[in-house]
C-alpha cells in the first residue's frame, strides 16, 4: 500500500514575491512536491525576503516594529538577514532555492532548461515585469508543451488595471472588504491593516493548480490559469455583494456584532488582566438562558427588554456594557471553558503565546520543529490538514538564499562541472545578494 | 469541432455527496461545482440549509428561496432532502456513496459516527471514495465538541487579537470572510486527496478544522506565530501609526485612499506623485530615520500630504500614485465595485436566472482557464428540486417519494 505524499515525483517552479505566491508553491511543497524558488543575487525581491536585504540593528526592535514585520531571530541584524525574515520563513519551508541572473542570456537559458524539467510554473508578479523578462505562457509552452503556468496578478492579465500594483493590503480596500469591517463609530483612517486576500487567492490558485494537474494525467494536456487576487477575494464578499445586486443596498461595518444573523449578545468582551478578550456569540434562546445561568442569573438578564433576540438587538449597546461588567472579572481561558461547558459558543482572543501553549493544538502537533543555519531551532506552525493515508510532516527548513544550487544546477538540469564553474564566476550562483543592495 | 469539446473539463465527471450547512463546507462544494464537478446537496426536509433562512434576503422577503446567501453559495448544485436520522435515509445515503468520488459533510465530530456514517464503515461500501469533514476544531482534542461562529474561530486562531487600536477591543474582519477561507482551504485538501486517490486506487479521509487551517493561513497568522517564536515578542494593536509616512488609510475629496509611500524605498516616488522632486533629497522626510521619526510624520501630514489628498478624489489620487509607481488603493464599497469598468470589460459578473428571484446580478469565476472554464449550468436549487431525478436512478418510483415524503425520510 503506497503511502507517499500526494506530489512525490512533481517539480514546481516558482518566481514568486511577498505572500499569495509562496503560499500556493508552500501547500505543493508540503504534499511532496519537489518546489525550486528562482531567485537572484542581482535582484531584490520586494518585501519577500525582507523589506530590505541589510536592515541595520538600529532600525530592527520591538519599539520599531511589530514583530511579524521585522521580527528577526532575537531582533538581530546579521549577515544573512534575507534567511531569518519570519514572513518569509514560515511560507519557506520544504523548499529548494536557486539563484539566476534571468536578465542576462545564460540566466534566461538556465531557467528555460530549468522549466523542460517542470510540471507546474507559479509566479505572481506585475505583468509588466514578467513580460519585460520574457516568461510568458507561450515561451514556457515551447520549452515544455505540457507545462501548467499558474499566474496571480494583483488585478488581471488584462483591462484597465493590468499594471496596477498593490498589496494585499490595498486589495482589501478596492474589493469592498475594508467598507465592511472596523469600529462602528470611527473613522475608516483608523482601520489597520488586513491582508485576507493573499489567503484566498493563494487558497484558490492551490485548489486550481491540483484540478489542472490531475486534469493533465487524464488528458496530457497543461494550461495557463490566470487567478487574479481581486477576484478571487470578491466572492469572499458574497453577503455584501448580493445585497447590493439584489437590493441596491450598499452594506456598512457592523463592527463585532452580527445583525444579519439576528445574534445577540455577539461582542468580543474585555476579561480581568491586561488585554485579555473573550468572544461571546449567542446563536439561540437557548444559548441565551445558558448564558444567564453561567452568569448566575443577574437580575438584569431577567429584564423584558432582553427576554427575547429583538429585545436583546435594539438594546444591544447596553447588553455589552452588562455582559462586560461580568466578563471583566474573570480570566478569559478559563471563561471560554466554563461557557462552553454550559453550551455557550465562546472564544477567548488567542495571541501568539496563547497559541503556543494551547491544549488543542499541541494534542494536534500542529506546531513541528525545524532547524535552519541562519535561525537555529524553533516551533513552525505546521500543515493545515490532516489525511489518513498520508502520514505527513514538515520536511525542510525555510530554503536559504541559492541554498540548493548546486543539486539544482547540477541533478536537475544537467550542469557539468565546469558550466557550473563558469556561472558561478559571472555571479549567477551564489548565496549572497550583491553588496549594492541596501 | 475537435475532439477537445467532448472531453472532460475541469472536474466534469466527479460526483459529489455534499452533506455540509452554511458557509464553509458549501463554499468548499460550490468550488467543486463551479469547475464542473456533478454535486448533490443533501438537506433536511423541511428547513433545508440553515443559509436558505439567513440574510440579506432578495427585496428582503425572508423566504427560504430567497436568500442571496444561499443563492451565491449553491449555484450548479443539486438538491435532494434526506433524513439521516431514519434507517431508510441512510440507506439511501448509502446507495449513494456506492458511486460517488467524494463526500463531504461538516457537523461536530460525534454526529456522523453516531449516525453508522464514519469513514470506517463507508469505505467498505465504496474504498476510493475521499470523504472531507470540515470541523471547527478537528475530530479529536480537548476542544473538538466547542461550539463556535466565525467571529469565535477568528478570535482563536486568527489575527483579531493585533487588529484594531490599543485603547479599545480588538476587531473582527468584515462579513464572513473567515468561514469562506476555511471553505477554499477544504476544497484544496479534498482535491488534492482526490489527485491522490485516483493514483492510488484507493480513497482516504481527510480531517480539516477551521480553526487550524485560520492558523496556518498566510494572513499574517502563521508570521506572527513565528515572529514570536523568534522574538519571544507577540505581536499587539499598536498604540500608534508610528512608521514610515505616508502610509495607511487618508481622507480624500470623496472617500478614503491608502498609498503605501513611505521606506526609503518608496519615498522618492511619492516625491514624484506630490510634484515635489526635491522632497526626495530632503533629510527632514527622506531618509531611514526620518522615516520612523513621529514628529516628522505630523509635519509632513499636516504641511504637505493632507492639502493635497483632500483635494482629490479617490480615483484621481489612485491614478496619479500608480503613475508614480507606487502600491495603492481607495476604499471601495459594493457599488463601485459593481460600477467598475475593469470588472465589466473581463465580464467578470454573471447574470444568472432563478425560478423565485428570476435574474440577479452575482460574482463570477475567482480564476480563469480555458480548459478549466467557469460555468453556470444552474442556480442554486430549490429545496429537494432534483429528488424525483436523484432518486429514480435508484430506483424509486414518484409513488415510493410521495410515501417516503409522508413519513419524513426525505
Amino acid at each position: 500500500m503506497m503511502t507517499g505524499l500526494y506530489f512525490k515525483g512533481i517539480r514546481v517552479v516558482d518566481i514568486t514575491v511577498v505572500w499569495a505566491g509562496p503560499y500556493v508553491a508552500q501547500m505543493f511543497a508540503d504534499w511532496g512536491a519537489e518546489v525550486i524558488r528562482v531567485e537572484s543575487c542581482q535582484h531584490w525581491m520586494v518585501n519577500t525576503r525582507g523589506q530590505q536585504a541589510r536592515p541595520t540593528q538600529a532600525t530592527i526592535g520591538p519599539e520599531i516594529a511589530l514583530p511579524w514585520a521585522r521580527g528577526y531571530p532575537e531582533w538581530k541584524a546579521h549577515p544573512r538577514s534575507w534567511n531569518r525574515f519570519p514572513w518569509f520563513n514560515v511560507h519557506a519551508r520544504n523548499k529548494l532555492s536557486m539563484t539566476a541572473d534571468l536578465t542576462r542570456p545564460e540566466g534566461m537559458d538556465i531557467f528555460k532548461r530549468l522549466i523542460q524539467k517542470t510540471d507546474i510554473f507559479i509566479e505572481n508578479n506585475a505583468p509588466e515585469a514578467m513580460d519585460k523578462m520574457g516568461v510568458t505562457y507561450e515561451m514556457l509552452k515551447e520549452q515544455k508543451p505540457d507545462i501548467i503556468m499558474i499566474r496571480m496578478p494583483g488585478w488581471s492579465l488584462n483591462g484597465p488595471y493590468r499594471n496596477y500594483r498593490a498589496f494585499g493590503l490595498h486589495m482589501e480596500h478596492t474589493c469592498g472588504h475594508s467598507q465592511i469591517r472596523g469600529y462602528r463609530d470611527m473613522d475608516p483612517s483608523t482601520l489597520t491593516v488586513s491582508f485576507h486576500c493573499d489567503a484566498a487567492g493563494g487558497a484558490t490558485a492551490a485548489y486550481a493548480a491540483a484540478v489542472a494537474l490531475r486534469h493533465r494525467e487524464r488528458t496530457g494536456k497543461g494550461q495557463l490559469i490566470e487567478i487574479p487576487q481581486i477576484e478571487g477575494m470578491i466572492p469572499q464578499l458574497g453577503q455584501s455583494m448580493m445585497d447590493y445586486a439584489m437590493n441596491g443596498r450598499v452594506q456598512k461595518t457592523v463592527h463585532n456584532w452580527d445583525p444579519a444573523m439576528a445574534r445577540a449578545p455577539h461582542n468580543c468582551y474585555r476579561c480581568q488582566g491586561d488585554d485579555r478578550w473573550i468572544n461571546i456569540t449567542v446563536t439561540s434562546e437557548e444559548e441565551w438562558r445558558a448564558l444567564c445561568q453561567a452568569m448566575g442569573n443577574p437580575p438584569w438578564s431577567a429584564e423584558d427588554r432582553f427576554a427575547d433576540v429583538l429585545g436583546r438587538l435594539k438594546n444591544q449597546e447596553e447588553l455589552d456594557k452588562l455582559v462586560e461588567s461580568w466578563t471583566v472579572q474573570h480570566d478569559n481561558m478559563a471563561l471560554m471553558h466554563m461557557l462552553q461547558e454550559a453550551g455557550v459558543p465562546a472564544g477567548a482572543v488567542f495571541n501568539a503565546e496563547d497559541a503556543y501553549n494551547d491544549p488543542q493544538l499541541k494534542e494536534r502537533g500542529f506546531f513541528e520543529p525545524l532547524t535552519q543555519e541562519d535561525c537555529g531551532t524553533h516551533l513552525y506552525p505546521g500543515l493545515s490538514w490532516k489525511a489518513s493515508k498520508t502520514p505527513n510532516q514538515l520536511r525542510l527548513p525555510p530554503c536559504r538564499l541559492g541554498e540548493h544550487n548546486e543539486y539544482v544546477y547540477k541533478q536537475v538540469i544537467g550542469v557539468s562541472d565546469e558550466e557550473y564553474a563558469e556561472l558561478e564566476k559571472a555571479g549567477h550562483i551564489g548565496m549572497d545578494y550583491i553588496p549594492s543592495i541596501p | 469541432m475537435t475532439e477537445e469539446t467532448t472531453m472532460e473539463k475541469g472536474l466534469e465527471g466527479v460526483k459529489v455527496l455534499d452533506l455540509t450547512w452554511h458557509i464553509a463546507g458549501p463554499y468548499c462544494a460550490k468550488y467543486l461545482a463551479d469547475c464542473g464537478a456533478d454535486v448533490i446537496k443533501v438537506e433536511r426536509p423541511g428547513a433545508g440549509d440553515p443559509a436558505r433562512h439567513m440574510g440579506p434576503f432578495y427585496k428582503d422577503d425572508p423566504h427560504p428561496e430567497k436568500s442571496g446567501l444561499f443563492l451565491h453559495l449553491n449555484t450548479n448544485k443539486r438538491s435532494v432532502t434526506l433524513n439521516l436520522k431514519t434507517p431508510t435515509g441512510k440507506q439511501i445515503l448509502k446507495d449513494l456513496i456506492k458511486d460517488a468520488d467524494i463526500l463531504l459533510e461538516s457537523f461536530r465530530p460525534h454526529v456522523m459516527p453516531a449516525l453508522g456514517l464514519n469513514y470506517e464503515e463507508l469505505e467498505k461500501i465504496n474504498p476510493r471514495l475521499v470523504m472531507t469533514s470540515i470541523s471547527s476544531f478537528g475530530q479529536t482534542g480537548p476542544y473538538r465538541e466547542f461550539k463556535a461562529t466565525d467571529m469565535i474561530i477568528y478570535g482563536m486562531g486568527g489575527s483579531m487579537f493585533w487588529t484594531g487600536i490599543a485603547s479599545r477591543e480588538p476587531v473582527r474582519l468584515g462579513g464572513t470572510v473567515v468561514s469562506y477561507q476555511v471553505g477554499v482551504m477544504a476544497a484544496v485538501a479534498t482535491t488534492f486527496a482526490l489527485y491522490g486517490a485516483e493514483k492510488r486506487g484507493y480513497g482516504e479521509y481527510i480531517d480539516i478544522a477551521a480553526y487550524e487551517t485560520t492558523r496556518a493561513s498566510i494572513d499574517r497568522n502563521g508570521t506572527d506565530l513565528l515572529a514570536y517564536q523568534y522574538t519571544g515578542d507577540y505581536d499587539k494593536r499598536a498604540a500608534s501609526s508610528a512608521r514610515s509616512y505616508p502610509t495607511g488609510i487618508y481622507p480624500c475629496k470623496d472617500g478614503y485612499v491608502d498609498v503605501s509611500g513611505g521606506t526609503v524605498v518608496f519615498f522618492p516616488r511619492t516625491a514624484k506623485m506630490l510634484g515635489r522632486p526635491e522632497l526626495a533629497k530632503d533629510p527632514r522626510y527622506c531618509t531611514g530615520e526620518a522615516q520612523i521619526d513621529v514628529k516628522r510624520k505630523e509635519e509632513f501630514d499636516a504641511e504637505i500630504y493632507y492639502p493635497w489628498v483632500l483635494q482629490r478624489t479617490r480615483r484621481e489620487v489612485w491614478k496619479e500614485a500608480q503613475a508614480a509607481h507606487l502600491l495603492s488603493g481607495p476604499i471601495f464599497n459594493a457599488q463601485d465595485v459593481y460600477e467598475d469598468e475593469h470588472y465589466k470589460e473581463r465580464k467578470y459578473w454573471q447574470e444568472i436566472d432563478h425560478p423565485v428571484t428570476g435574474k440577479i446580478l452575482y460574482p463570477g469565476s475567482p480564476y480563469r482557464s480555458d480548459e478549466m472554464p467557469w460555468t453556470v449550468r444552474r442556480p442554486a436549487p430549490l429545496l429537494g428540486q432534483h429528488n424525483e431525478e436523484v432518486y429514480g436512478k435508484l430506483g424509486y418510483s414518484p409513488e415510493d417519494l410521495v410515501k417516503l415524503r409522508e413519513v419524513g425520510i426525505i
